[in-house]
């Protein structure tokens, strides 16, 4: 057996098999829950239903969402480069560092909102400066290199919350002092629990879409992505454009963490991420790196783990469910993707 | 030389590719002891044929046989398991590892562990000591020279005791006195009983070399004859058919210096690029030409003595942008590495670097329809065939590819054109294009530098030629100042000697 590529795939290729792809997911989700004792077609139906079936499980859907667009963004825009920025979780936890510390009375009222979002997204991008810096000069790998400032930057916020940051009224508990008021971020509809993050993220990603598909910028970035030595050799500043790209990506990681502060929890926590950093990569990976498909698929994959939380308490399915299924819809997406343009032969 | 047993036979064999019928029922049979020429032009589908015979493509029709039992299709090994080794014309190595790591490779299974290692390393120094050709063992092949390359390649297939070896273009990257030598260790190869099929498209190497000559022309068998019965006249008139040979060029108009170099690098390289000239770079590959081309494309910067763009000295921040900036023309040596971002649309490679021109981009956005229609017009005027402004670039034919970056080049109007291989891997029509364009723009004043292992080309289209050998470059000789077999003394670094 061999892989034979294929020059110009059809339609039905490029289509067919992504969709097969999401079927096998379907398929596979539903024989883990056959394999969890419980019947499959009704555990599909209670994620769904717990997704998107009522008012507040979509708000729920939306709402996690949001971060899941700015890191999906954040993995889109550094993959198009091939920078790989697996950093992002830590992105996001410096931008929530940001927030809390100029969201805490120490700015003026109408100033506060602009102020710390700009602040914590160029903390974000100067946080990702580093790893690209020691790429481009030193040849030092950025998977390392991000990878390794997450756990860094965990236990900063760690001792932050143990420290400097504790919130004396927290009754121990360790969380930082919440926000000032003029620090958060207002609910779109008065009553509805969905905040401005959310439209800015879908702000986000149209911006994101609009410079990869309209700018010099996004040109550069998808030639260095896609042949970096032709795109030398033709002068592009190569290292120039990665450490643009590495501030847009930073800074879309942080503002997943500004917006999670400022507009959902109020103050920073350890438990501000389940793994949004992480996650976003999926996000990314999912959308085959499109800016706009960052924002369909974080809704997908918001979608399962909000819907796999109330199927679990209704139907006994343990909510790891939510992961194995996000897994698999990845590595089936990534098979699918490679058989796209490559065919297997026999000999 | 008797008929004797045959150790390699293909019959009928035909493959198709789309609407171009690459090999059209081909027969070919190669006895024991005997060295058969593949002769034919660029394109004439000898390469195709060997990569049937190894299992590279499958054929639509005909079959393959290799001491007397049939070779199973598309299987990449079953031809070298049966003895055939192949050196190809692009190689088939892995760049990160040693010289001997390379030639083991795939043969893991035959050494074991570090005894096989060492009896690897002494076998390999035997093989190098009985056929002259030498390569340091532990160099990284990815350090090598294409030259030192091809060295491994050969001995990767002699390592693998084949006992037919199957030479593709072999010669196209060795000055003649390395061919030569080549020569001399293929009819010792032979002596002792191997085969030899030598796919070549110079007709002195057949004449040298062949016992017999199989030449292929439009895909097609135009004749086999016994070497010794025919004269290179007649094979020519075999390999071209009807087709007229090349018109000799006229000489160009040589103007003011354009651009010159003093003393470069510390080894005395002096180069003068005059308007209205193309000057020609001699010499096997390896041997500096990469740093001279990325010195003026503006990769690199002059590490020691000058380098003046019109009497002013190049900016100190010299790089690719600055070098299209003063009007230098690129032309890459690797194309696909260098020249094109592969899954670019044909628009965004024409763009490649002028994109942030006024004409093609109005503050940070680029201006797309404007790039669209640039080149729509690029695509109609250097004839590229295959796609539209919207195609991948991909999917392009080498040939087609080549005339998008010579459009890019040449619409740019550069006073200097960097002009690294050309026609490497081209076809007979896109090789005529090429040069031509080149020849035009010699003639409308550009100065042009040609840089090419084929000794042919250089001599053809040169109104000045260089040869350049470990990094050193020879004075400039004008048009038939030198014969071939001087120029070759040269490549081989034995005139510096003298000049010296």
């Amino acid at each position: 057996m061999r892989l034979e590529p294929i020059a110009h795939p059809s339609l039905a290729r490029r289509a067919g098999l992504p969709a097969l792809a999401l079927l096998a997911t379907l398929l596979s989700a539903m024989a883990l829950a056959a394999l969890a004792g419980a019947n499959p077609l009704a555990v599909l139906g209670q994620i769904a239903v717990g997704a998107v079936g009522s008012k507040f499980a979509l708000l729920e859907t939306l709402n996690r969402a949001t971060p899941l667009i700015f890191t999906g963004l954040a993995a889109a825009v550094a993959f198009r480069a091939r920078l790989w920025n697996i950093g992002a979780e830590a992105q996001l936890y410096l931008g929530a560092i940001v927030t809390v510390l100029l969201g805490t009375g120490a700015l003026p009222g109408l100033l506060v909102l602009p102020v710390t979002a700009l602040v914590a997204a160029l903390a974000g991008g100067l946080l990702l400066l580093g790893p690209v810096l020691m790429k481009t000069k030193a040849g030092v790998d950025e998977v390392v290199t991000t990878l390794l400032i997450n756990f860094i930057l965990l236990l900063l916020v760690s001792y932050l919350l143990e420290g400097p940051m504790k919130d004396p009224m927290g009754m121990g508990w360790p969380k930082s002092t919440p926000l000032v008021t003029e620090a958060r971020l207002p609910r779109i509809v008065e009553g509805l629990r969905l905040h401005w993050g959310f439209a800015l993220a879908l702000l986000a990603a149209a911006a994101i879409w609009i410079i990869q598909t309209r700018t010099k910028l996004g040109y550069e970035i998808r030639a260095v992505g896609l042949n970096i030595h032709a795109a030398r050799f033709a002068g592009i500043p190569v290292n120039c454009v990665l450490v643009k790209t590495a501030l847009l990506s930073g800074g879309l990681a942080a503002l997943a963490g500004w917006s999670e502060v400022a507009g959902l929890k109020g103050h920073l926590s350890l438990d501000l991420s389940p793994g949004f950093g992480y996650t976003g990569i999926i996000v990314a990976m999912l959308a085959l790196l499109h800016p706009l498909g960052v924002v369909v698929s974080a809704l997908f994959v918001a979608g399962v783990f909000v819907g796999s939380d109330a199927m679990s308490r209704a139907a006994g399915v343990p909510t790891y469910i939510a992961d194995i299924v996000l897994a698999l819809a990845l590595l089936y997406m990534v098979l699918a993707l490679g058989l796209t343009r490559y065919r297997l032969v026999r000999g | 030389m008797q008929a004797q047993e045959v150790v390699l036979r293909l019959t009928g064999i035909t493959k198709r590719f789309g609407p171009v019928l690459a090999n059209d029922g081909i027969d070919l049979a190669l006895h024991r002891g005997e060295v058969v020429a593949l002769l034919g032009e660029n394109g004439a589908g000898k390469t195709t044929l060997m990569n049937i015979l190894f299992g590279q493509y499958r054929a639509d029709a005909g079959d393959t046989q290799a001491f007397g039992a049939a070779l199973p299709p598309g299987q990449p090994r079953a031809a070298l398991m049966a003895g055939i080794g192949m050196v190809h014309q692009h190689f088939t190595q892995c760049g990160a590892l040693t010289v001997l790591e390379n030639i083991m490779l795939g043969r893991e299974s035959l050494w074991q562990t570090r005894l096989g290692r060492a009896k690897a390393r002494a076998r390999l120094a035997q093989l190098m000591a009985d056929f002259g050709l030498t390569v340091d063992p532990d160099a990284r092949v990815g350090d090598l020279s294409v030259g030192e390359r091809q060295r491994v390649e050969i001995l990767k297939a002699l390592y693998g005791e084949a006992r037919v070896l199957i030479l593709d273009e072999p010669t196209a990257v060795l000055t003649p006195q390395e061919a030569e030598a080549l020569f001399v260790t293929l009819r010792r190869l032979v002596a002792q009983g191997l085969s030899v099929l030598f796919i070549s498209h110079k007709l002195g190497e057949v004449m040298a070399l062949a016992d017999r000559c199989v030449v292929l022309r439009h895909g097609r068998v135009a004749g086999a004859v016994r070497v010794a019965e025919t004269n290179p006249a007649a094979l020519a008139a075999m390999m071209v058919g009807g087709d007229l040979p090349g018109q000799a060029v006229p000489p160009g108009r040589p103007g003011v210096v354009l651009l010159s170099l003093r003393n470069v690098g510390g080894t005395g390289v002096d180069l003068d690029l005059r308007a209205g000239t193309i000057t020609g770079l001699a010499g096997v590959s390896g041997n500096g030409q990469a740093a001279l081309a990325d010195l003026i494309s503006g990769l690199a910067r002059p590490l020691a003595g000058q380098m003046t763009l019109g009497g002013q000295a190049v900016p100190a921040d010299w790089s690719p942008r600055r070098a299209v900036q003063a009007g230098v023309g690129r032309i890459p040596e690797d194309r696909h590495r260098q020249g094109v971002v592969g899954d670019f649309t044909l628009a965004e490679n024409a763009v490649l670097e002028r994109y942030g021109e006024a004409g093609f981009a109005r503050g940070p956005f680029l201006r797309r329809g404007a790039i669209r229609d640039f080149a729509a017009g690029l695509i109609g005027k250097y004839d590229v065939r295959g796609g539209g402004p919207e195609t991948a670039a991909r999917g392009l034919s080498g040939g087609n590819m080549q005339k998008v970056i010579l459009g890019r080049v040449l619409e740019a109007g550069p006073k200097i054109i960097l002009a690294n291989q050309p026609v490497r891997g081209l076809d007979v029509g896109a090789i005529a294009y090429v040069q031509s364009q080149l020849i035009a723009a010699r003639d409308q004043g550009a100065a042009v530098l040609l840089i090419s292992e084929d000794l042919n080309e250089v001599l053809d289209l040169s109104d000045v030629v260089h040869v350049i050998s470990k990094g050193r470059l020879s004075p400039g000789f004008a048009r038939g100042e030198k014969t071939v077999a001087e120029l070759g003394l040269w490549m081989a670094g034995e005139g510096f000697d003298h000049a010296a």
